[in-house]
């Protein structure tokens, strides 16, 4: 690679379509991060992301070919995967199974689900969202053309993660969920339901990894094939730990993953001499590095106390 | 709830793990038989054609027990780490390292007759296996790095530069442009045990019962054993935690890379793009459901190794797509997972003045400040 062509990124006719896909890619990891955030929020480590993502997109593709209207199919999408979701909740929350393996065991099923399921629809085209200019801000230069002239699904998500963070730090009913993260004892102390407030905190992270997997097949891809999420979920948990739990910082991530993603599509499409398969280790490589920054870093800053430990019955 | 309520089991629970696998495994076929009616397949058949593949003849039980030697041994490995409650989810990418570092011997060193051939190329596959379990470990003791997102990024990681080598510089000149090196030479095929069984079934024993003497014979298996039932516990008694934790990593990761290898020797004969089929994955199913315990993990790879030798029938016959397998292996997991409940719980009938008990809890916690007080008030 010669410094010209590195230069040549610079310019604006390459740096803001790159801009625009990072954005696309960085969208449906947001929503992942999100949901897996406020899961992890209430104490419930949920492995499933990956599995309950390519549901996602199954659920949305399968929607949209039947019923046609993208905004019902990203809601369905949503709602079947937190249905779907809840089946970790029902071995956690009420058989006290150990997070870690039922979380990878709902991977494995959500995998071969959408596998099984969408074998016959293999390949075939919908319609789904399709790129609009947001009235006002669209017309903005540079940042109208990056931001705002997208699916409406991103501009959605603009808005997704300043809510949560009002949820997480502004309401009741949010504070209860971290309380039941943080220390189900005394939740159950201050009169909350810990079990109770852990069922809604799978159901409404199930719900946003819905979307994000909907985002793949309804505004991504348009289509749907195999293996659409290519580890999208294990980033998005990843990413929930390089946000340290803040609905801001996952913004950030997601949008730095979005980046690599991008800048590997494009240098693929320039003819770059690396060879495809490294290119495609970038997102992973960068994930690890990530990770370490943020756990060399993050020391004081750490996970809800009580991520990953049931919530005993009472006798 | 009314009328029963959860307590802790007094006594441990009689037969009950293979009444929780059996109820596991109910619960699996029901759910999978109605999700073959949902795609118009008849379920009965379907199960009998799966078993018939799996275990049904002397052809099929031959291809079930070489299936099963690779989750075997990725699934030894990921035990061991689950025992130290490490979780190593990267059996998958230490697999495909194992198979290339197996590759790499042989490419490197094509003309070494068989009794150098084949160790030379194990102990490549267990370095390369086990170093890709070592970078996860070192990085979880030295800056804390979740070991599952680090070991599940390497699985990508890996596979995907085992395609890099494939499609780059390891491609055989005379594969008519396929990804794949040229068919290895004689000396680098394990050879036949019985029929078809090769000598990976071998490596499996060996395996099995150095592990088994290392855990239960050797200091350092015990510290092993006791770091996992305790990790605090295990730090004050200054058991070298964070050595044990490196090793089980890289240990682990070298049983997967054996299997690699066994893989690209005996099974395929050649490095190809499609070796790494989810056994990684599979290993942690296998691990779980057998609590751990290696005679078990070897009975449950048998049969788990069966359910994906069924599948492949299923595909062939029926056309159930693969990813029929996958299901089963995810709803078989979460039920026994679920199932274990009973193990530490039971679900009894309650008393019948369960109403007045609920009420008495607040007096009785009324009551509790009390006692202390007149204790206090008797001492002064």
């Amino acid at each position: 690679m010669n410094l010209e062509f590195l230069l040549s990124f610079f310019s604006p006719a390459i740096l803001i379509p790159v801009l625009v896909s990072t954005v696309q890619a960085g969208t449906p990891v947001l929503y992942a991060t999100l949901g897996e955030m406020i899961t992890e929020r209430s104490g419930v480590l949920n492995l499933g992301v990956e599995g309950l993502m390519i549901m996602g997109a199954f659920f949305g593709f399968i929607l949209q070919y039947s019923t046609g209207n993208p905004w019902f199919s990203t809601f369905g999408a949503g709602m079947g995967v937190g249905t779907l979701a809840l089946i970790h909740g029902v071995v956690c929350l009420l058989f006290q199974g150990n997070q870690v393996v039922s979380g990878l065991a709902v991977t494995i099923f959500g995998v071969g689900l959408a596998d099984y399921l969408g074998t016959p629809f293999v390949g075939i085209v919908t319609t789904g969202f399709q790129p609009h200019v947001m009235p006002i801000l669209g017309s903005l230069p540079i940042i109208g053309e990056i931001f705002f002239s997208l699916d409406p699904l991103v501009s959605v998500s603009f808005f997704v993660a300043p809510l949560l963070w009002l949820v997480f730090t502004r309401t009741s009913w949010g504070l209860g969920l971290c309380a039941a993260g943080e220390n189900p004892a005394a939740a159950t102390a201050a009169g909350l339901n810990p079990v109770l407030l852990r069922w809604v905190g799978i159901f409404a992270g199930g719900f946003f990894v819905g979307i994000g997997g909907a985002y793949l097949s309804l505004a991504y891809t348009h289509t749907w094939t195999f293996n659409l999420t290519a580890g999208r979920g294990w980033i998005a948990v990843a990413l929930v730990i390089f946000a340290f739990w803040r609905p801001g910082r996952a913004m950030i991530g997601a949008y730095l993953f979005g980046g690599v993603m991008a800048l590997q599509l494009r240098l693929q499409a320039m003819g770059a001499t690396v060879p495809s398969s490294l290119m495609m280790m970038l997102p992973y490589v960068l994930t690890v590095l990530v990770l370490l920054w943020s756990s060399v870093r993050g020391k004081g800053r750490s996970a809800p106390a009580a991520l990953g430990i049931n919530i005993p019955p009472r006798d | 709830m009314s009328g029963y309520r959860i307590a802790r089991r007094q006594s441990t629970l009689r037969g009950g793990e293979a009444t929780i696998l059996l109820g596991g495994l109910c619960f699996a076929f029901t759910v999978c038989g109605l999700l073959l009616l949902v795609q118009k397949k008849p379920p009965l058949e379907c199960f009998s054609l799966l078993f018939a593949g799996g275990f049904g003849s002397g052809m099929a039980l031959e291809d079930t027990l070489l299936k099963g030697i690779p989750i075997f041994l990725c699934s030894l490995g990921v035990a061991i780490a689950f025992r130290m409650q490490v979780w190593n989810i990267g059996a998958e990418g230490q697999f495909a390292l194992g198979a290339v570092g197996a590759t790499w011997a042989v490419l490197t060193f094509p003309d070494l007759p068989m009794l150098f051939m084949l160790p030379t190329l194990l102990v490549c596959a267990a370095v390369a296996g086990g170093v890709w379990g070592f970078i996860p470990g070192f990085l979880r003791l030295k800056c804390g790095l979740n070991e599952i997102i680090s070991t599940l990024m390497m699985n990508y990681i890996g596979i995907l530069f085992l395609q890099y080598l494939i499609y780059g510089s390891w491609k055989a000149p005379g594969s008519y442009g396929f990804p794949m090196t040229d068919i290895f030479p004689d000396a680098a095929i394990l050879p036949s045990v019985f029929g078809r069984i090769h000598a990976g079934i071998v490596l499996c024993v060996l395996a099995a019962v150095t592990l088994g003497i290392f855990l239960r014979r050797t200091r350092l298996g015990f510290e092993l054993l006791a770091g996992g039932e305790n990790p605090r516990a295990a730090r004050y008694a200054r058991m070298p935690y964070g050595f044990l934790l490196v090793l089980v990593m890289a240990l682990s990761g070298a049983l997967a890379g054996i299997a690699g290898s066994v893989e690209v020797s005996a099974t395929f004969n050649r490095l190809q793009p499609n070796i790494a089929t989810g056994y990684g994955y599979t290993a942690i199913v296998v691990a779980w459901l057998s609590r751990l315990r290696i005679t078990s993990i070897a009975l449950f790879s048998f049969l788990i190794a069966g359910l994906r030798v069924g599948v492949e029938n299923l595909q062939l016959l029926m056309q159930v797509p693969a990813a029929f397998g996958g299901i089963m292996e995810g709803l078989i997991l979460l039920a026994v997972l679920a199932g274990q409940f009973f193990h530490t719980y039971t679900v009894c009938r309650a008393p019948e003045q369960h109403d007045e008990g609920t009420t008495s809890g607040p007096e009785q916690a009324k009551q509790g400040p009390i006692s202390p007080n007149t204790s206090t008030g008797a001492s002064v």
